[in-house]
């Protein structure tokens, strides 16, 4: 217990230790943190007035952002099947990477869902034995226990294997595995049951299909191993740790393979809904050529549709895909794509028109815009975090050994480094 | 309420000034401390009664604070004891005593056995006067400042089935020649998707087919909104205001009592009404009788004896909800 009290202050000492450029990206974090606290405290006050939501769009873009992060999580799992499946030694070497974001994301799913609570004071009517878990009918029960239970996963499996490794000892296979095959699963889970949510609502036309799940899941394939790959460039750049090109090879071809399919799955479902227009095609008109004039998530769709296309056409080609200046870009591209085309592109069009075919618009309000940024503000901080204990600890920079002496030296380094500069 | 109002004209009466005149409403009124720092700034109150408006206006402060931290830890209305249920409701009579002056008489009559309510709309009679929407709002105490209402009206053009094809937000003289009027509330589905939606059990169907909401359980997730295939459900987005002399003091517990911010509610077919035997308000207030409502399991019901002799049909029939409300002609 002592042990793993003084590798936890050690981890965070290491966190808030770095170099200039280091501080300047926590300073702006941390501002935009404070930014959409400010934004909470107004919405608290006035209550959900203070967004853009109504009663005919009644989800705005914290639902969105909790569907399009869930999907995130999930993409981390694109690390784990190859590493402890496969027992690919080159994602074995990075994927606590992909659970750490997995963690991040999560973190930023359940609290885009609690900001979106209108009694947020209220929501431990929804926990099991205090409250009344109406389970299994409700779909919402059932994310809180797969979204809760694959946090505790992606927190327990990397925190037991850092730990052994930060007191040098290889972590025992028995204990973890189990573990990782679980989670494997419940990844597909979260995603599954997240898609569900909307499918669930069976007089929704715009979300009510089948194909809604599997499609959550190719998005989420594609968008998480594509944001993996930009966090390797980085971490490549900002430290000492190898990540080999073969990594990142295998993993853009994940990438490729699974934008391939949600584009087949968004192409399917554009075609059910055009090639006969019914009174259930209004929400698709609404999306892609707006109705009655109304056509505030038109011009976004289209861009999105854009840009995921041209990216998954340069991830296809070979000599593109082997040349990170061209890869790096075409990920973040496939990723914004992803973002808009399953976010405000799916949850917001299920609205208009409404149940009764009412055409009300929603733009986002400037209180909503804060919080959201100030919560994907703690999710970069929550990944950044992990993801320095993960590199200190596995370039040896950190250890149960002369862990701290050396952090210290480098703490002294640093600032004296900032002193002179 | 008329009563209530009767007491504040007498405490006018006894004013010295019109500005303690003035003090004393706002306390009576609302006893909030935004009311009597506004007696306090007026500044004529002499300064006895300005503290004194002062302390009382705290002590009622103080109440509503100790009512509304009671309400946070306030357990799931349909797993309370009778005991507790009173307990419950006798608060929420004070609450309305100490915020809004109000009298209001909360009630938690049960289901009556051998009930099962039910709806029919005539679109051969309604001619979109809207009567039934005000009646509805004003019986309900539905907050005046966004202007919610339950009940919808589409005005539709002879030869569309569709209520797509609906105008809900018409301004003009009515009836108007070559349309026809289609009401729309909640239908108290008998196989409801947003009690099945609710995480916390918060809304749920009644013994008679009333679908209800349980204020202080809602978490406001409105999932049972977007689950709604009727567009029945209304959320409130800020804190709802009734001026006090409007609030209906009527009321039940599960219906037309106050309700805060963050929370669902919904038509209740004015369960303070029919539980007692009295018609929904905007039955009532149908100045062409297009409006029927009553008990389905009444044989000699007049609800049955059109379900039994008139062509009906139901919206979305297909999505199998089996609402409880039929539309009809002559």
């Amino acid at each position: 217990m002592k042990a793993f009290f003084k590798f936890f202050t050690n981890g965070l000492t290491t966190v808030f230790t770095g170099s200039v450029n280091y501080y300047l990206w926590l300073g702006l974090l941390f501002a935009l943190m404070i930014g959409g606290a400010y934004g909470y405290s107004i919405q608290f006050r006035e209550g959900l007035v203070a967004t853009g939501m109504h009663d005919h769009v009644s989800w705005g873009i914290y639902i969105s952002n909790f569907i399009f992060f869930v999907g995130v999580a999930a993409g981390g799992v694109m690390l784990v099947i190859p590493a402890y499946v496969m027992k690919d030694k080159d994602f074995t070497k990075v994927v606590l990477i992909g659970e750490g974001l997995a963690v991040a994301a999560l973190v930023m799913a359940l609290m885009f869902v609690l900001v979106d609570l209108g009694g947020v004071t209220r929501f431990w009517h929804m926990l099991p034995v205090i409250g009344y878990f109406h389970f299994p009918q409700s779909m919402l029960t059932w994310d809180v226990l797969v979204l809760n239970g694959y946090l505790v996963l992606n927190l327990a499996i990397p925190a037991y294997i850092l730990h052994c490794h930060y007191h040098g000892r290889e972590p025992n296979k028995k204990i973890y595995v189990p573990f990782v095959i679980l989670s494997v699963f419940w990844a597909f889970g979260i995603h599954l049951v997240t898609a569900f949510l909307l499918v669930s609502v069976a007089a929704n036309s715009f979300w009510s299909s089948g194909l809604l799940g599997p499609r959550f899941l190719a998005s989420a394939f594609a968008a998480g191993p594509a944001l993996i790959i930009i966090i390797f460039s980085i971490i490549r750049q900002t430290s000492s740790f190898k990540i080999s090109d073969e990594t990142i090879n295998k993993l853009s071809m994940i990438v490729m393979f699974a934008a391939y399919a949600n584009l087949i799955m968004l192409f399917s479902e554009i075609f059910k809904e055009f090639y006969w227009v019914s009174e259930h095609s209004a929400h698709a008109r609404y999306l892609f050529f707006g109705l009655e004039g109304h056509h505030a998530v038109t011009p976004y769709m289209w861009a999105a549709v854009i840009c995921n296309v041209v990216a998954t056409l340069m991830i296809s080609v070979q000599k593109l895909r082997e040349n990170i200046a061209v890869l790096v870009p075409a990920c973040l591209a496939l990723f914004l794509s992803i973002w808009v085309e399953k976010g405000l592109g799916l949850v917001i069009p299920g609205f208009i028109p409404s149940q009764l075919g009412e055409i009300v618009e929603y733009l986002p309000t400037s209180v909503e815009i804060l919080v959201t940024l100030g919560i994907i503000a703690f999710g970069l901080f929550t990944l950044t975090a992990l993801l320095k204990v993960f590199i200190r600890v596995e370039t040896g920079a950190i250890s149960s050994k002369g862990g701290t002496e050396g952090l210290a030296a480098e703490m002294d380094a640093a600032i004296k480094k900032r002193f002179t500069a | 309420m008329k009563d209530d109002s009767k007491k504040k004209g007498a405490g006018c009466n006894s004013c010295n000034s019109s500005e303690n005149c003035f003090a004393d409403m706002a306390l009576k009124k609302k006893g909030s401390r935004r009311g009597a720092l506004a007696a306090l700034f007026g500044g004529a109150a002499t300064a006895a009664a300005s503290s004194a408006i002062a302390a009382a206006s705290t002590e009622d402060e103080k109440e509503l604070k100790r009512i509304k931290r009671d309400e946070i830890f306030q357990k799931y209305y349909r797993t309370m004891t009778e005991e507790e249920r009173a307990k419950t409701i006798a608060r929420f009579e004070r609450k309305s005593k100490v915020q809004y002056g109000v009298d209001a008489h909360i009630d938690g009559t049960h289901a009556r056995p051998n009930t099962l309510f039910g709806y029919a709309f005539n679109i051969s009679k309604c001619e979109g006067s809207r009567k039934c929407v005000d009646a509805c709002v004003t019986e309900n105490n539905q907050d005046r400042t966004s202007g919610m209402q339950y009940i919808k009206l589409f005005e539709m053009e002879d030869g569309i089935g569709s209520v797509h094809g609906g105008d809900t937000e018409y301004s003009h003289e009515v009836p108007v020649e070559g349309k026809y009027y289609l009401g729309t509330q909640c239908f108290h589905c008998e196989n409801p998707p947003c009690t099945k939606a609710c995480p916390t059990g918060a809304t749920w169907s009644e013994p008679d087919g009333i679908v209800v909401v349980d204020y202080n359980w809602c978490i406001g997730c409105r999932y049972c909104e977007a689950a709604c295939p009727y567009f029945a459900r209304r959320f409130n987005w800020k804190e709802p205001e009734v001026p006090s002399d409007e609030i209906n003091p009527y009321q039940h517990y599960l219906g037309n009592r106050m309700r805060s911010k963050g929370v669902m509610e919904k038509c209740t077919f004015c369960i303070q009404r029919t539980r007692q035997g009295k018609q929904p308000a905007c039955a009532e207030a149908c100045p062409t009788g297009a409006r029927v409502f009553g008990n389905l399991l009444d044989p000699d019901s007049e609800i049955r004896w059109i379900l039994e002799n008139k062509k009906v049909f139901r919206l979305k029939e297909d999505l199998g909800t089996e609402p409880k409300f039929w539309y009809f002609t002559d």
